[in-house]
């Protein structure tokens, strides 16, 4: 190597931060759409901020993953260009939340309720079709369950399914889920277990005496290696069903529907789950999903109405849109037609009503 | 006599199990090593055989006609809200002039890609006089028909369990028997961005923000990491802070990268007011990260000098400074910068930091510079695994294959250099 190149080497290397330092001149006006939240909305706003781009004269939104809670956190932290402009969630805002909002100056938030996900309990085709009650995943998965007499609490004993419920086969109880952090899990402790957990009269009957005794008792899941935190990665919770057919998987109706060659849900309540199922409201495990954006950004960052727009026309989240080949299910007609007229006219939540 | 030949006796007796405990050690090597390329293989075998067919892409032929009426009922093209995918349905409405019912239609569009409609408008755009007239183009199908034609959709199991519908598949197999479908490099992989529709879906905005970002951690981290290395071996007083310095140079090496993410979301964002999700902030974090590395192979680096060119040099009254930069220096640097490119690979693999930075988002647009938002190719493929759709199955692995060979030529360059510019004492 000649000194010549040695010479340009170092003269290039010594040039480079100049040249960056005047490219990265600080950022003018934000000219996308900037959405955080929920992994559960995830993959219906990208496909909605994808068409929204390549449809119109906009420039494509960007949409980052960060969980409900994370993403409404960033999403009141203030208003202004920094900050996002919508917030998805799978989960109503909470009232905490709408306080922090207030407190940075966002008054007006719109919440636009996008339809439904159901979250199914799974196994591979290969295995037998199964049928569980609410009361039964409570007693195959918490961590303490109901002992002999009233309120008496024991660590779970039951190790086959059998033993939750002599109608079920003896095979062990497995079962793959998300982790705490994740929208999924919350949902699953909350629709499917406490259900199962209300089952119980003197759990019941906590509720109204001692809140945080009955949520302690509802909420925890078993940590004893039966219940499998398999990360938020659902392709493969999928993936391990296939190859063990004794094991059950806990993710969102949208996993079911695009891999229904390899696995299927069980029925909960004596309900299978299907698209039909979730939308009438009679598969016990569902849960509407959301998205919060700001007023004040309405007409300050370009595209941000004819978002709101295109997420809630017919084509997208309608019987037949888009959206519902992706696994959304579309709430009932009347309803859509409320809140799309509510987008239109940008009501905001009215600070009282939550 | 007799004690030499006992002194041989000794020796000889011993020999055999010598040479037994040498080649049961030079097994166990030989095991462990074949253990290490065997797996190796595997991973690189069940890569390609899962990603290599992401390469490829079905495509079908269609005739369509850009008439006036469908494209400009006004008269005039207007690009944003043609209807361009009627076009396409058209076309293949006229492929099967039997298919009537609302349902089957629907049916029959999701055979093509949307890809297609946007096809039309590209070509549209490039040669307006188009308009009116007919043109047989090639289009990207719909991500399931490809898994069809692939053979990753397996036609025999019941209907309710596969995405695509009987019916679909009689019309692709009409199609290929008429010579309409055929697969073809997949070169969206390579010039698009990030999509939710498989066959959109591309590397090139991850590729650009990971080059972006790497340019930024080189520019910084190669700098101040010889500077670092320079002054505490050639300069720096040698004394307990000199000490100090090194073990926490070295513990910063071990320090887990999610950290720095944190500490870049607590400085560059939150205290500096620089952008989310930027190139710059990304190059930021990972020039911290891969800082250590750099000064640690820039000091052995220059270590490896010999005494005697750096006595020679003093001798010939040559003054600290000039020892240092006419001498030490390019001998030093081959080592400093093969240091510096086993950097930039750990920086290209990391994904952990730029989670913390707002860099694993959904990013259509290929970024233009180093504020624009951007995703990183390990982010990418972090992405990807996580995506419903079957087909990122294949795709996921191809970018793993890209992201791979990114790393490869980075370690060549790595090797090149040492070999041609490294000197043998």
């Amino acid at each position: 190597m000649t000194t010549r190149f040695k010479a340009r080497l170092m003269l290039a290397i010594l040039l480079l931060p100049g040249f960056m330092a005047s490219n990265a001149i600080a950022q003018s006006a934000r000219d996308y759409i900037y959405i955080v939240g929920s992994s559960t909305v995830y993959p219906f706003a990208t496909v909605v901020a994808e068409r929204f781009g390549r449809g119109t004269e906009f420039k494509t939104p960007k949409v980052e993953s960060t969980g409900s809670g994370g993403g409404l956190k960033l999403f009141c932290d203030g208003i202004g260009v920094d900050f996002p402009d919508i917030a998805n969630s799978s989960r109503a805002i909470k009232q905490s939340e709408i306080d922090a909002c207030a407190t940075n100056g966002i008054s007006d938030v719109i919440e636009v309720k996008i339809g439904y996900d159901g979250i199914v309990i799974a196994s591979a085709n290969s295995s037998a079709d199964m049928s569980f009650s609410r009361r039964d995943l409570f007693m195959a998965l918490a961590k303490q369950v109901p002992g002999g007499q009233e309120g008496q609490l024991v660590d779970n004993p039951n190790r086959t399914w059998a033993d939750v419920n002599p109608d079920l086969p003896a095979i062990r109880i497995e079962v793959l889920g998300p982790p705490p952090t994740s929208g999924t899990r919350d949902a699953f402790v909350e629709l499917a277990m406490e259900g199962g957990c209300k089952t119980v009269p003197w759990i019941k009957a906590l509720k109204d005496s001692d809140s945080d005794r009955f949520k302690s008792v509802c909420h925890t899941i078993r940590e004893d290696g039966v219940f499998v935190e398999a990360g938020e990665n659902d392709n493969l919770i999928v993936q391990k069903l296939e190859a063990n057919p004794s094991a059950f998987g806990i993710f969102g109706f949208s996993f079911l529907d695009q891999n229904a060659e390899k696995v299927k849900g069980a029925a909960i309540d004596g309900v299978v789950p299907t698209f039909e199922t979730i939308a009438d409201g009679d598969y016990p495990v569902a849960r509407p999903l959301y998205f919060y954006a700001k007023k004040a950004h309405v007409g300050v960052i370009p595209g941000l109405r004819e978002y709101l727009r295109e997420f809630t026309s017919e084509r997208a989240w309608g019987e037949e849109g888009y959206l519902s080949d992706r696994g959304l299910i579309p709430m009932p007609d009347d309803e859509r037609r409320q809140i799309a007229k509510d987008v239109r006219e940008l009501n905001a939540l009215s600070a009282a009503s939550h | 006599m007799k004690d030499a030949n006992s002194t041989r006796m000794k020796v000889e007796a011993g020999l055999q199990r010598r040479r037994r405990k040498e080649r049961v050690f030079q097994l166990i090597g030989l095991l462990a090593t074949a253990v290490g390329i065997v797996f190796l293989g595997v991973f690189f075998f069940s890569l390609i055989k899962q990603g290599a067919s992401a390469f490829e892409q079905t495509h079908v032929r269609l005739d369509v006609e850009m008439s006036s009426e469908a494209l400009a009922p006004d008269g005039e093209l207007d690009l944003i809200y043609a209807d361009f995918d009627g076009v396409i349905r058209s076309a293949l409405r006229n492929l099967f002039p039997d298919v009537t019912g609302r349902g089957d239609r629907r049916e029959l569009n999701q055979l093509v890609s949307i890809a297609a409609g946007y096809q039309v408008r590209d070509m549209l755009v490039e040669d307006p006089d188009l308009l009116g007239g007919k043109a047989t183009i090639w289009v990207p199908t719909s991500a399931n028909v490809d898994m069809l034609v692939k053979g990753k959709i397996d036609p025999g199991i019941d209907e309710a369990m596969r995405p695509v519908s009987n019916q679909q598949i009689r019309w692709v197999d009409q199609l290929e028997t008429e010579g309409r479908i055929e697969t073809r490099f997949n070169t969206a992989l390579f010039t698009n961005g990030d999509s939710r529709e498989p066959e959109l879906a591309g590397i090139k905005g991850a590729l650009m923000g990971s080059v972006y970002m790497l340019l930024v951690t080189v520019a910084l981290a190669f700098p101040i990491g010889v500077a670092a290395a320079i002054y505490l071996e050639e300069f720096a007083p040698k004394n307990r802070w000199a000490d100090l310095i090194e073990v926490n140079i070295n513990n910063l090496a071990a320090v887990p990268s999610i950290v720095f993410g944190l500490l870049g979301l607590a400085v560059f964002i939150n205290w500096m007011g620089l952008p989310r999700s930027a190139p710059l902030v990304g190059g930021l974090v990972l020039s911290l990260l891969t800082l250590p590395v750099i000064i640690i192979a820039s000091r052995a680096a220059i270590q490896a000098v010999p005494p005697s060119i750096r006595q020679a040099a003093f001798g010939l009254g040559a003054s600290r400074m000039q020892v240092v930069f006419h001498h030490i220096m390019p001998l030093a640097l081959p080592g400093m910068l093969t240091g510096t490119i086993i950097g930039m690979s750990r920086a290209l693999g990391e994904s952990a930091p730029l989670l913390m930075i707002g860099m694993v988002a959904f990013i259509v647009d290929v970024p233009g510079g180093f504020t624009d938002p951007a995703t990183a190719l390990p982010v990418q493929v972090f992405l990807w695994a996580d995506s419903p759709e079957r087909a990122f199955a294949e795709r996921t692995s191809a970018a793993i294959i890209v992201l791979l060979g990114f790393l490869l030529l980075m370690n060549l360059t790595a090797v090149i250099i040492r070999k041609r510019m490294e000197r043998k004492w």
